[in-house]
Protein backbone atom coordinates (compact mmCIF):
# COMPACT_ATOMS: atom_id res chain seq x y z
CA UNK A 1 0.00 0.00 0.00
CA UNK A 2 1.13 3.37 -0.66
CA UNK A 3 1.85 5.78 1.95
CA UNK A 4 -0.05 8.57 0.60
CA UNK A 5 -3.50 6.24 0.96
CA UNK A 6 -3.57 5.77 4.65
CA UNK A 7 -4.01 9.37 4.95
CA UNK A 8 -3.20 12.33 6.37
CA UNK A 9 -0.77 11.40 8.87
CA UNK A 10 1.60 9.57 6.54
CA UNK A 11 1.34 11.87 3.90
CA UNK A 12 4.89 12.19 2.14
CA UNK A 13 7.01 15.52 3.77
CA UNK A 14 5.87 17.22 0.82
CA UNK A 15 2.45 16.82 0.93
CA UNK A 16 2.76 18.22 4.55
CA UNK A 17 4.97 21.03 3.83
CA UNK A 18 2.76 22.22 1.03
CA UNK A 19 -0.41 22.52 3.57
CA UNK A 20 1.88 24.16 5.82
CA UNK A 21 1.73 27.65 4.16
CA UNK A 22 3.33 29.78 6.85
CA UNK A 23 6.53 27.06 6.58
CA UNK A 24 6.60 27.75 3.20
CA UNK A 25 6.97 31.67 3.29
CA UNK A 26 9.06 31.51 5.83
CA UNK A 27 11.49 29.35 4.40
CA UNK A 28 10.97 31.47 1.27
CA UNK A 29 12.30 34.54 2.95
CA UNK A 30 15.05 32.54 4.45
CA UNK A 31 16.03 31.09 1.00
CA UNK A 32 15.93 34.41 -0.80
CA UNK A 33 18.23 35.79 1.73
CA UNK A 34 20.60 32.99 1.00
CA UNK A 35 20.31 33.48 -2.21
CA UNK A 36 21.23 37.04 -1.58
CA UNK A 37 23.76 36.37 0.05
CA UNK A 38 25.75 34.04 -2.46
CA UNK A 39 24.62 36.09 -5.63
CA UNK A 40 26.10 39.52 -3.10
CA UNK A 41 28.95 39.97 -6.32
CA UNK A 42 26.61 40.14 -9.16
CA UNK A 43 23.19 41.77 -7.46
CA UNK A 44 25.23 44.53 -5.73
CA UNK A 45 25.15 47.57 -7.82
CA UNK A 46 28.23 49.66 -6.27
CA UNK A 47 31.46 48.38 -4.42
CA UNK A 48 29.52 48.09 -0.71
CA UNK A 49 33.33 49.48 0.66
CA UNK A 50 34.59 51.95 -1.91
CA UNK A 51 34.56 55.43 -1.09
CA UNK A 52 32.80 58.19 -3.61
CA UNK A 53 33.03 62.08 -1.87
CA UNK A 54 31.26 63.22 -5.08
CA UNK A 55 28.11 61.91 -3.85
CA UNK A 56 28.18 61.77 -0.50
CA UNK A 57 24.75 62.05 1.66
CA UNK A 58 22.28 61.48 -1.03
CA UNK A 59 18.67 61.34 -0.87
CA UNK A 60 17.05 57.64 -2.52
CA UNK A 61 17.02 57.80 -6.35
CA UNK A 62 17.31 55.27 -9.35
CA UNK A 63 20.84 55.72 -9.61
CA UNK A 64 21.00 54.67 -5.44
CA UNK A 65 17.47 53.24 -4.68
CA UNK A 66 18.48 53.13 -0.96
CA UNK A 67 20.90 56.16 -1.68
CA UNK A 68 23.97 57.01 0.32
CA UNK A 69 25.91 57.34 2.97
CA UNK A 70 28.44 60.53 4.62
CA UNK A 71 31.53 57.99 2.43
CA UNK A 72 29.43 58.28 -0.46
CA UNK A 73 28.90 54.61 -0.25
CA UNK A 74 26.05 52.95 -1.97
CA UNK A 75 23.61 52.08 1.00
CA UNK A 76 21.61 49.03 -1.00
CA UNK A 77 25.03 47.39 -2.07
CA UNK A 78 26.25 47.87 1.98
CA UNK A 79 22.61 46.03 2.47
CA UNK A 80 23.35 43.41 0.02
CA UNK A 81 27.18 42.14 1.39
CA UNK A 82 25.31 43.02 4.72
CA UNK A 83 23.42 39.67 4.13
CA UNK A 84 26.57 37.75 3.99
CA UNK A 85 28.05 38.94 7.71
CA UNK A 86 24.55 39.21 9.31
CA UNK A 87 23.37 35.46 8.27
CA UNK A 88 26.97 34.25 9.41
CA UNK A 89 26.38 35.70 12.59
CA UNK A 90 22.38 34.14 13.01
CA UNK A 91 23.87 30.60 11.92
CA UNK A 92 27.48 30.32 13.09
CA UNK A 93 26.04 31.84 16.89
CA UNK A 94 23.70 29.34 16.82
CA UNK A 95 25.25 26.11 15.60
CA UNK A 96 28.21 26.05 18.44
CA UNK A 97 25.58 26.43 21.56
CA UNK A 98 23.05 23.67 19.68
CA UNK A 99 26.49 21.44 19.51
CA UNK A 100 27.76 21.96 22.62
CA UNK A 101 24.63 22.03 24.37
CA UNK A 102 23.39 19.20 22.81
CA UNK A 103 26.53 17.35 23.87
CA UNK A 104 26.31 18.07 27.53
CA UNK A 105 22.57 17.78 27.62
CA UNK A 106 22.23 14.20 26.29
CA UNK A 107 25.38 13.17 28.92
CA UNK A 108 23.49 14.93 31.84
CA UNK A 109 20.01 13.32 30.92
CA UNK A 110 21.45 9.79 30.19
CA UNK A 111 24.13 9.73 32.96
CA UNK A 112 22.22 11.77 35.42
CA UNK A 113 23.85 11.67 39.33
CA UNK A 114 27.36 13.93 39.91
CA UNK A 115 27.43 14.52 36.12
CA UNK A 116 23.88 15.93 35.89
CA UNK A 117 24.30 17.91 38.82
CA UNK A 118 27.60 19.75 37.93
CA UNK A 119 26.39 20.78 34.80
CA UNK A 120 23.07 21.60 35.71
CA UNK A 121 24.67 23.87 38.38
CA UNK A 122 26.98 25.57 35.90
CA UNK A 123 23.70 25.93 34.04
CA UNK A 124 22.37 27.68 36.96
CA UNK A 125 25.21 30.13 37.21
CA UNK A 126 25.35 31.14 33.51
CA UNK A 127 21.68 31.71 33.81
CA UNK A 128 21.83 34.46 36.41
CA UNK A 129 23.56 36.48 34.29
CA UNK A 130 21.90 38.80 32.14
CA UNK A 131 22.69 37.00 28.76
CA UNK A 132 24.18 40.37 26.87
CA UNK A 133 25.99 41.26 30.07
CA UNK A 134 27.99 38.00 29.95
CA UNK A 135 28.14 38.07 25.95
CA UNK A 136 29.93 41.47 26.74
CA UNK A 137 32.18 41.13 29.27
CA UNK A 138 33.74 37.95 27.90
CA UNK A 139 34.00 40.16 24.64
CA UNK A 140 35.59 42.84 26.89
CA UNK A 141 38.33 40.06 28.23
CA UNK A 142 39.03 38.36 24.60
CA UNK A 143 38.50 42.35 22.69
CA UNK A 144 35.99 43.40 19.97
CA UNK A 145 36.06 41.28 17.16
CA UNK A 146 33.48 38.81 15.06
CA UNK A 147 35.59 35.62 16.21
CA UNK A 148 34.97 37.02 20.24
CA UNK A 149 31.47 37.00 19.89
CA UNK A 150 31.41 33.37 18.34
CA UNK A 151 33.39 32.43 21.09
CA UNK A 152 31.02 33.79 24.03
CA UNK A 153 27.99 32.76 22.02
CA UNK A 154 29.62 28.96 22.23
CA UNK A 155 30.36 29.91 26.04
CA UNK A 156 26.71 31.61 27.15
CA UNK A 157 24.62 30.12 24.46
CA UNK A 158 24.49 26.27 25.26
CA UNK A 159 22.74 26.64 28.18
CA UNK A 160 19.56 26.71 26.61
CA UNK A 161 20.32 23.35 24.63
CA UNK A 162 21.40 21.10 27.39
CA UNK A 163 18.05 22.18 29.71
CA UNK A 164 15.80 21.45 26.45
CA UNK A 165 17.95 18.27 25.30
CA UNK A 166 18.45 16.83 28.87
CA UNK A 167 14.57 17.27 29.48
CA UNK A 168 13.99 14.85 26.77
CA UNK A 169 16.47 12.54 27.63
CA UNK A 170 15.43 12.27 31.09
CA UNK A 171 11.78 11.57 29.69
CA UNK A 172 12.93 8.78 26.81
CA UNK A 173 15.71 7.00 28.68
CA UNK A 174 13.17 4.98 30.41
CA UNK A 175 11.14 4.61 27.11
CA UNK A 176 10.52 0.81 25.86
CA UNK A 177 12.87 1.37 23.28
CA UNK A 178 15.46 2.87 24.78
CA UNK A 179 15.11 -0.15 27.58
CA UNK A 180 15.21 -2.44 24.70
CA UNK A 181 18.91 -0.96 23.83
CA UNK A 182 20.33 -1.66 26.86
CA UNK A 183 18.88 -5.18 26.90
CA UNK A 184 20.50 -6.02 23.60
CA UNK A 185 23.59 -5.07 25.06
CA UNK A 186 24.32 -2.12 22.91
CA UNK A 187 26.90 0.63 24.01
CA UNK A 188 25.97 3.53 25.79
CA UNK A 189 27.30 5.91 22.67
CA UNK A 190 25.07 4.39 20.34
CA UNK A 191 22.11 4.28 22.59
CA UNK A 192 22.79 7.84 24.04
CA UNK A 193 23.39 8.99 20.15
CA UNK A 194 21.47 6.78 17.41
CA UNK A 195 18.72 6.20 19.74
CA UNK A 196 17.92 9.03 22.30
CA UNK A 197 19.43 12.05 20.55
CA UNK A 198 17.39 11.80 16.94
CA UNK A 199 13.94 11.73 19.05
CA UNK A 200 14.86 14.27 21.76
CA UNK A 201 16.28 17.07 19.52
CA UNK A 202 12.96 18.08 17.41
CA UNK A 203 12.51 20.61 20.28
CA UNK A 204 15.60 21.97 19.93
CA UNK A 205 15.63 22.51 16.11
CA UNK A 206 12.27 24.35 16.42
CA UNK A 207 13.95 26.37 19.60
CA UNK A 208 16.99 26.96 17.13
CA UNK A 209 14.81 29.26 14.76
CA UNK A 210 13.71 31.60 17.69
CA UNK A 211 17.48 31.24 18.98
CA UNK A 212 18.52 32.90 15.75
CA UNK A 213 16.81 35.48 15.95
CA UNK A 214 17.92 36.65 19.37
CA UNK A 215 21.62 36.06 17.87
CA UNK A 216 21.01 38.02 15.16
CA UNK A 217 20.01 40.76 17.28
CA UNK A 218 22.49 40.69 19.62
CA UNK A 219 25.43 40.56 16.94
CA UNK A 220 24.19 43.52 15.24
CA UNK A 221 23.35 45.29 18.79
CA UNK A 222 26.94 44.11 19.72
CA UNK A 223 28.33 45.59 16.44
CA UNK A 224 26.05 48.46 16.81
CA UNK A 225 27.98 49.35 19.70
CA UNK A 226 31.30 48.48 18.28
CA UNK A 227 32.46 46.02 19.71
CA UNK A 228 31.62 43.38 17.04
CA UNK A 229 32.26 43.52 13.47
CA UNK A 230 34.73 46.59 12.77
CA UNK A 231 34.58 49.10 9.81
CA UNK A 232 34.84 49.52 7.11
CA UNK A 233 33.09 45.44 6.36
CA UNK A 234 29.45 46.05 5.73
CA UNK A 235 27.19 45.04 8.69
CA UNK A 236 23.65 46.26 9.40
CA UNK A 237 24.42 46.87 12.92
CA UNK A 238 27.03 48.61 12.22
CA UNK A 239 25.87 50.50 9.70
CA UNK A 240 22.88 51.77 11.72
CA UNK A 241 25.38 53.04 14.02
CA UNK A 242 27.07 55.08 11.04
CA UNK A 243 24.03 56.69 10.22
CA UNK A 244 23.31 57.95 13.45
CA UNK A 245 24.59 61.08 13.44
CA UNK A 246 22.79 61.69 10.34
CA UNK A 247 19.42 60.62 11.35
CA UNK A 248 18.01 64.03 11.53
CA UNK A 249 18.80 64.99 7.88
CA UNK A 250 19.60 61.21 5.99
CA UNK A 251 17.29 58.85 7.35
CA UNK A 252 17.97 56.25 4.74
CA UNK A 253 21.16 55.41 6.55
CA UNK A 254 19.26 53.88 9.13
CA UNK A 255 16.54 52.73 7.80
CA UNK A 256 17.70 50.20 5.20
CA UNK A 257 19.62 47.92 7.50
CA UNK A 258 17.37 48.21 10.43
CA UNK A 259 15.07 46.90 7.95
CA UNK A 260 17.10 44.36 6.75
CA UNK A 261 17.42 42.75 10.17
CA UNK A 262 13.65 42.48 10.69
CA UNK A 263 12.73 40.80 7.52
CA UNK A 264 15.74 38.57 8.34
CA UNK A 265 14.11 38.18 11.64
CA UNK A 266 10.96 37.61 10.42
CA UNK A 267 12.09 34.74 8.38
CA UNK A 268 13.66 32.67 10.75
CA UNK A 269 9.90 33.43 13.52
CA UNK A 270 7.68 32.48 10.83
CA UNK A 271 9.49 29.22 10.03
CA UNK A 272 10.40 28.48 13.32
CA UNK A 273 6.76 28.86 14.63
CA UNK A 274 5.14 26.81 11.70
CA UNK A 275 8.01 24.13 12.29
CA UNK A 276 6.75 23.68 15.65
CA UNK A 277 3.79 23.54 14.59
CA UNK A 278 4.34 21.06 11.70
CA UNK A 279 6.52 18.77 14.44
CA UNK A 280 3.93 19.63 17.31
CA UNK A 281 6.47 20.81 19.55
CA UNK A 282 5.06 23.34 22.31
CA UNK A 283 7.48 25.93 23.00
CA UNK B 1 6.17 22.62 51.62
CA UNK B 2 4.35 25.72 53.24
CA UNK B 3 3.96 28.59 52.27
CA UNK B 4 5.61 30.82 54.95
CA UNK B 5 8.44 28.22 55.20
CA UNK B 6 9.24 28.67 51.02
CA UNK B 7 9.37 32.73 51.11
CA UNK B 8 12.35 31.58 54.00
CA UNK B 9 13.87 28.80 52.59
CA UNK B 10 14.08 29.94 48.68
CA UNK B 11 16.73 32.66 49.46
CA UNK B 12 18.50 30.01 50.53
CA UNK B 13 18.17 27.99 47.62
CA UNK B 14 19.94 30.77 45.63
CA UNK B 15 23.28 30.90 47.45
CA UNK B 16 24.86 28.55 46.05
CA UNK B 17 24.03 30.54 42.56
CA UNK B 18 25.62 33.55 43.70
CA UNK B 19 28.41 32.09 44.89
CA UNK B 20 28.70 30.69 41.08
CA UNK B 21 28.44 33.95 40.88
CA UNK B 22 31.25 35.28 42.49
CA UNK B 23 33.48 32.51 40.44
CA UNK B 24 32.74 33.15 37.16
CA UNK B 25 33.53 36.76 37.54
CA UNK B 26 36.89 36.08 39.41
CA UNK B 27 37.53 33.41 36.43
CA UNK B 28 36.77 36.26 33.76
CA UNK B 29 39.66 38.30 35.06
CA UNK B 30 41.81 36.13 35.61
CA UNK B 31 41.69 35.05 31.83
CA UNK B 32 42.89 37.98 30.47
CA UNK B 33 45.99 37.63 29.03
CA UNK B 34 49.22 38.98 30.40
CA UNK B 35 49.87 40.66 34.06
CA UNK B 36 46.78 41.12 35.77
CA UNK B 37 47.77 43.26 38.52
CA UNK B 38 50.00 45.07 34.86
CA UNK B 39 46.71 45.38 33.15
CA UNK B 40 44.21 45.72 36.36
CA UNK B 41 46.10 49.08 36.63
CA UNK B 42 46.88 50.21 32.98
CA UNK B 43 48.76 52.77 32.01
CA UNK B 44 49.17 53.79 35.91
CA UNK B 45 51.46 50.37 36.40
CA UNK B 46 54.11 52.03 38.27
CA UNK B 47 56.26 49.38 40.74
CA UNK B 48 54.59 50.32 43.73
CA UNK B 49 51.35 50.36 42.47
CA UNK B 50 51.90 46.83 41.32
CA UNK B 51 53.31 45.78 43.97
CA UNK B 52 50.08 46.65 45.90
CA UNK B 53 48.04 44.97 43.59
CA UNK B 54 50.01 41.82 44.25
CA UNK B 55 49.48 42.13 47.77
CA UNK B 56 45.66 42.98 48.08
CA UNK B 57 44.40 40.19 45.36
CA UNK B 58 47.43 37.83 46.70
CA UNK B 59 48.33 37.18 42.83
CA UNK B 60 51.54 35.39 43.97
CA UNK B 61 49.38 33.45 46.08
CA UNK B 62 47.57 29.94 44.42
CA UNK B 63 44.39 30.68 42.56
CA UNK B 64 42.53 29.47 45.38
CA UNK B 65 43.77 31.74 48.22
CA UNK B 66 43.70 34.45 45.63
CA UNK B 67 39.54 33.48 45.28
CA UNK B 68 39.73 33.90 48.70
CA UNK B 69 41.29 36.93 49.02
CA UNK B 70 38.76 38.13 46.18
CA UNK B 71 35.44 36.68 48.19
CA UNK B 72 37.15 38.95 51.51
CA UNK B 73 37.52 41.95 49.41
CA UNK B 74 33.99 41.55 48.26
CA UNK B 75 32.03 40.73 51.45
CA UNK B 76 33.55 44.11 52.53
CA UNK B 77 32.37 45.84 49.44
CA UNK B 78 35.54 46.23 47.15
CA UNK B 79 35.38 45.59 43.86
CA UNK B 80 38.46 47.17 43.17
CA UNK B 81 39.24 50.95 42.02
CA UNK B 82 37.77 52.25 38.00
CA UNK B 83 40.86 52.84 35.92
CA UNK B 84 39.45 55.46 34.32
CA UNK B 85 37.72 57.27 36.95
CA UNK B 86 39.76 56.76 39.89
CA UNK B 87 37.03 55.98 42.43
CA UNK B 88 35.80 52.13 43.85
CA UNK B 89 33.68 50.29 41.87
CA UNK B 90 31.01 50.08 44.20
CA UNK B 91 30.14 53.30 44.59
CA UNK B 92 30.61 54.64 40.70
CA UNK B 93 27.93 51.78 40.12
CA UNK B 94 26.09 53.44 42.69
CA UNK B 95 26.22 56.62 41.01
CA UNK B 96 25.00 55.46 37.79
CA UNK B 97 22.36 52.90 39.02
CA UNK B 98 18.92 55.78 38.93
CA UNK B 99 18.67 56.14 35.54
CA UNK B 100 19.00 52.46 35.26
CA UNK B 101 16.62 51.61 37.57
CA UNK B 102 13.98 54.22 36.69
CA UNK B 103 14.43 53.06 33.25
CA UNK B 104 13.93 48.97 33.43
CA UNK B 105 11.01 50.00 35.73
CA UNK B 106 9.18 52.25 33.30
CA UNK B 107 9.74 49.40 30.78
CA UNK B 108 8.16 47.11 32.64
CA UNK B 109 4.93 49.25 33.57
CA UNK B 110 5.00 50.57 30.49
CA UNK B 111 5.08 46.83 28.61
CA UNK B 112 2.46 45.48 30.66
CA UNK B 113 0.44 48.90 29.37
CA UNK B 114 1.25 47.51 26.18
CA UNK B 115 0.89 43.75 26.36
CA UNK B 116 -2.53 43.06 28.22
CA UNK B 117 -4.90 45.33 25.41
CA UNK B 118 -3.40 43.97 22.71
CA UNK B 119 -3.56 40.49 24.20
CA UNK B 120 -7.13 41.26 25.63
CA UNK B 121 -8.05 42.16 22.25
CA UNK B 122 -6.45 38.66 20.49
CA UNK B 123 -8.06 36.89 22.94
CA UNK B 124 -11.43 37.95 22.61
CA UNK B 125 -11.43 37.10 19.01
CA UNK B 126 -10.10 34.05 18.92
CA UNK B 127 -9.16 32.93 15.68
CA UNK B 128 -10.83 35.94 14.07
CA UNK B 129 -8.61 38.85 12.38
CA UNK B 130 -7.68 40.67 15.35
CA UNK B 131 -6.25 37.65 16.67
CA UNK B 132 -4.41 36.83 13.63
CA UNK B 133 -3.25 40.63 13.29
CA UNK B 134 -1.92 40.78 16.54
CA UNK B 135 0.31 37.36 15.53
CA UNK B 136 2.10 38.62 12.98
CA UNK B 137 2.39 42.32 14.76
CA UNK B 138 3.82 40.12 17.51
CA UNK B 139 6.00 37.54 15.89
CA UNK B 140 7.47 40.17 13.52
CA UNK B 141 8.04 42.80 16.43
CA UNK B 142 9.89 40.80 18.41
CA UNK B 143 13.19 40.96 15.05
CA UNK B 144 12.83 44.71 15.69
CA UNK B 145 16.27 45.28 16.74
CA UNK B 146 15.56 47.50 20.11
CA UNK B 147 18.66 49.64 19.39
CA UNK B 148 17.33 50.44 15.65
CA UNK B 149 13.24 50.79 17.11
CA UNK B 150 14.46 53.81 19.11
CA UNK B 151 16.52 55.57 16.20
CA UNK B 152 13.45 55.63 14.80
CA UNK B 153 11.32 56.71 17.56
CA UNK B 154 13.68 59.48 17.61
CA UNK B 155 13.33 60.24 13.91
CA UNK B 156 9.26 60.00 14.52
CA UNK B 157 9.00 62.22 17.90
CA UNK B 158 12.27 64.08 18.19
CA UNK B 159 12.96 65.19 14.73
CA UNK B 160 9.76 64.94 12.93
CA UNK B 161 7.31 66.60 15.76
CA UNK B 162 9.52 68.01 17.87
CA UNK B 163 7.88 66.41 20.55
CA UNK B 164 10.81 64.79 23.12
CA UNK B 165 14.18 65.23 23.83
CA UNK B 166 16.86 63.50 20.90
CA UNK B 167 19.09 61.99 23.83
CA UNK B 168 20.96 62.20 27.05
CA UNK B 169 19.71 62.53 30.68
CA UNK B 170 18.17 65.67 32.46
CA UNK B 171 18.77 67.39 35.94
CA UNK B 172 15.62 68.32 36.80
CA UNK B 173 12.63 65.59 37.16
CA UNK B 174 11.02 66.91 34.60
CA UNK B 175 13.61 66.67 32.23
CA UNK B 176 14.44 63.22 33.05
CA UNK B 177 11.14 62.28 32.81
CA UNK B 178 11.01 63.67 29.73
CA UNK B 179 14.53 62.44 28.48
CA UNK B 180 13.51 58.73 29.61
CA UNK B 181 10.18 58.72 27.84
CA UNK B 182 11.84 57.17 24.19
CA UNK B 183 13.85 54.85 25.73
CA UNK B 184 11.51 53.31 28.39
CA UNK B 185 9.22 53.20 25.16
CA UNK B 186 11.57 51.72 22.67
CA UNK B 187 12.16 48.75 25.59
CA UNK B 188 8.54 48.66 26.30
CA UNK B 189 7.66 47.60 22.66
CA UNK B 190 10.30 44.89 22.21
CA UNK B 191 9.36 43.28 25.64
CA UNK B 192 5.71 43.69 24.81
CA UNK B 193 6.52 41.52 21.84
CA UNK B 194 6.76 38.52 24.28
CA UNK B 195 4.18 39.45 26.55
CA UNK B 196 2.00 39.44 24.33
CA UNK B 197 2.01 36.43 23.00
CA UNK B 198 2.56 34.34 26.24
CA UNK B 199 -0.79 36.71 27.80
CA UNK B 200 -3.07 36.15 24.77
CA UNK B 201 -2.03 32.12 25.61
CA UNK B 202 -3.09 32.56 29.25
CA UNK B 203 -6.38 34.65 28.32
CA UNK B 204 -7.74 31.95 25.89
CA UNK B 205 -7.63 29.11 28.07
CA UNK B 206 -8.81 31.28 31.19
CA UNK B 207 -12.01 31.82 28.84
CA UNK B 208 -12.45 28.24 28.43
CA UNK B 209 -11.96 27.01 32.25
CA UNK B 210 -13.98 26.51 34.52
CA UNK B 211 -14.34 29.58 36.47
CA UNK B 212 -15.35 31.29 33.56
CA UNK B 213 -17.81 28.69 32.04
CA UNK B 214 -19.49 28.96 36.30
CA UNK B 215 -19.68 32.88 35.74
CA UNK B 216 -21.42 32.75 32.36
CA UNK B 217 -23.68 30.04 33.84
CA UNK B 218 -24.73 32.91 36.74
CA UNK B 219 -25.53 35.43 34.32
CA UNK B 220 -22.37 37.41 33.94
CA UNK B 221 -22.05 39.34 31.00
CA UNK B 222 -18.60 38.43 28.81
CA UNK B 223 -16.86 41.33 29.54
CA UNK B 224 -17.52 41.44 33.05
CA UNK B 225 -16.25 37.43 32.81
CA UNK B 226 -12.96 38.97 30.78
CA UNK B 227 -11.93 41.28 32.90
CA UNK B 228 -12.78 40.20 36.39
CA UNK B 229 -12.25 36.66 36.13
CA UNK B 230 -9.79 35.81 33.38
CA UNK B 231 -7.30 39.00 33.44
CA UNK B 232 -6.27 38.34 36.79
CA UNK B 233 -5.59 35.17 36.72
CA UNK B 234 -3.47 35.63 33.84
CA UNK B 235 -1.62 38.21 35.24
CA UNK B 236 0.52 35.43 38.01
CA UNK B 237 2.16 33.76 34.72
CA UNK B 238 2.91 37.04 33.26
CA UNK B 239 4.63 37.95 36.35
CA UNK B 240 7.07 34.95 35.77
CA UNK B 241 7.69 35.62 32.29
CA UNK B 242 8.69 39.29 33.49
CA UNK B 243 11.20 37.71 35.28
CA UNK B 244 12.29 35.25 33.15
CA UNK B 245 13.44 37.97 30.66
CA UNK B 246 14.86 40.32 33.26
CA UNK B 247 18.01 39.34 31.92
CA UNK B 248 16.90 40.04 28.40
CA UNK B 249 15.92 43.25 29.80
CA UNK B 250 18.77 44.44 31.64
CA UNK B 251 21.08 43.57 28.13
CA UNK B 252 18.38 45.40 26.22
CA UNK B 253 18.82 48.49 28.79
CA UNK B 254 22.71 48.19 28.37
CA UNK B 255 22.17 48.93 24.77
CA UNK B 256 19.82 51.40 24.63
CA UNK B 257 21.58 53.65 27.21
CA UNK B 258 24.10 53.64 24.84
CA UNK B 259 21.59 54.90 21.88
CA UNK B 260 19.87 57.49 23.76
CA UNK B 261 23.38 58.45 25.83
CA UNK B 262 21.84 57.95 29.49
CA UNK B 263 24.13 58.22 32.27
CA UNK B 264 22.91 54.91 33.43
CA UNK B 265 25.17 51.53 34.74
CA UNK B 266 25.00 49.91 30.94
CA UNK B 267 26.51 52.97 29.47
CA UNK B 268 29.40 52.54 32.22
CA UNK B 269 29.53 48.87 30.96
CA UNK B 270 30.37 49.84 27.15
CA UNK B 271 32.93 52.74 28.05
CA UNK B 272 34.82 49.90 30.40
CA UNK B 273 35.00 47.14 27.76
CA UNK B 274 35.96 50.46 25.48
CA UNK B 275 38.75 51.62 28.10
CA UNK B 276 39.85 48.42 29.18
CA UNK B 277 38.32 48.83 32.78
CA UNK B 278 38.32 45.67 33.52
CA UNK B 279 37.34 46.12 37.44
CA UNK B 280 34.52 47.95 36.10
CA UNK B 281 33.37 45.55 34.05
CA UNK B 282 33.68 42.82 36.86
CA UNK B 283 32.03 44.61 39.05
CA UNK B 284 29.03 45.65 36.82
CA UNK B 285 28.32 42.09 35.86
CA UNK B 286 28.04 41.05 39.28
CA UNK B 287 25.77 43.50 40.40
CA UNK B 288 23.85 42.99 37.20
CA UNK B 289 23.81 39.38 37.95
CA UNK B 290 23.24 39.48 41.55
CA UNK B 291 19.86 41.83 40.72
CA UNK B 292 18.57 39.21 38.09
CA UNK B 293 18.80 36.82 41.08
CA UNK B 294 17.17 39.14 43.86
CA UNK B 295 14.35 39.78 40.86
CA UNK B 296 13.69 36.11 40.16
CA UNK B 297 13.41 35.71 44.23
CA UNK B 298 10.86 38.29 44.41
CA UNK B 299 8.72 36.99 41.54
CA UNK B 300 8.94 33.56 43.22
CA UNK B 301 7.77 34.64 45.91
CA UNK B 302 5.06 36.99 44.80
CA UNK B 303 3.77 34.22 42.57
CA UNK B 304 3.39 32.14 45.61
CA UNK B 305 1.86 34.89 48.08
CA UNK B 306 -0.99 36.15 44.77
CA UNK B 307 -1.84 32.88 43.72
CA UNK B 308 -3.08 30.32 45.97
CA UNK B 309 -3.12 27.92 43.42
CA UNK B 310 0.84 27.20 43.12
CA UNK B 311 1.80 24.08 44.30
CA UNK B 312 4.89 23.89 45.96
Amino acid sequence: MSARTIGGKWMGWQGRLGRQPALMFGATILIAFVLIALLAPYVSPYDPILQNAEVRLQAPSWAHPFGTDNFGRDVLSRVIWGVRIDLQIAILGVIFPFIIGTLVGTVAGFFGGIVDTLFMRLVDIILAFPFLVLVLSIIAILGPGLGSFYIAMALVGWVSYARLIRAQVLVLKSSDYAVAAVSLGFSRTRIMFRHLLPNAIAGSVVFSMSDAVLVLLNGAAISYLGLGVQPPIAEWGIMVAEGQPFITTAWWITLFPGLSIVMLAFGFSMFGDALGDALGVKE
Amino acid sequence: MHRYKFVLYRPIQFLPVLFGISVVTFVLVRFIPGDPARVLLGARATPTAIANIRRQYGLDEPMWLQYFYFLKNLLNGEMGKSILYKIDVLKLILTRIEPTLVLVLASVVLSVLIAVPMAALAARNHGRFADHAVRVISTAGIGFPPFWLGLMLIILFSVNLGLLPVSGYGETLGAKVAHLVLPSLTIALSLSTVLTRSLRAAMVEGLRSDVATAARARGMPERVVFWRHVVPNSMVPTINLLAVNIGWLIGGTVVIESVFAIPGIGQLLVRAIFSRDYMVVQGVAMVLACATVLINLIADIVTVAADPRVKL
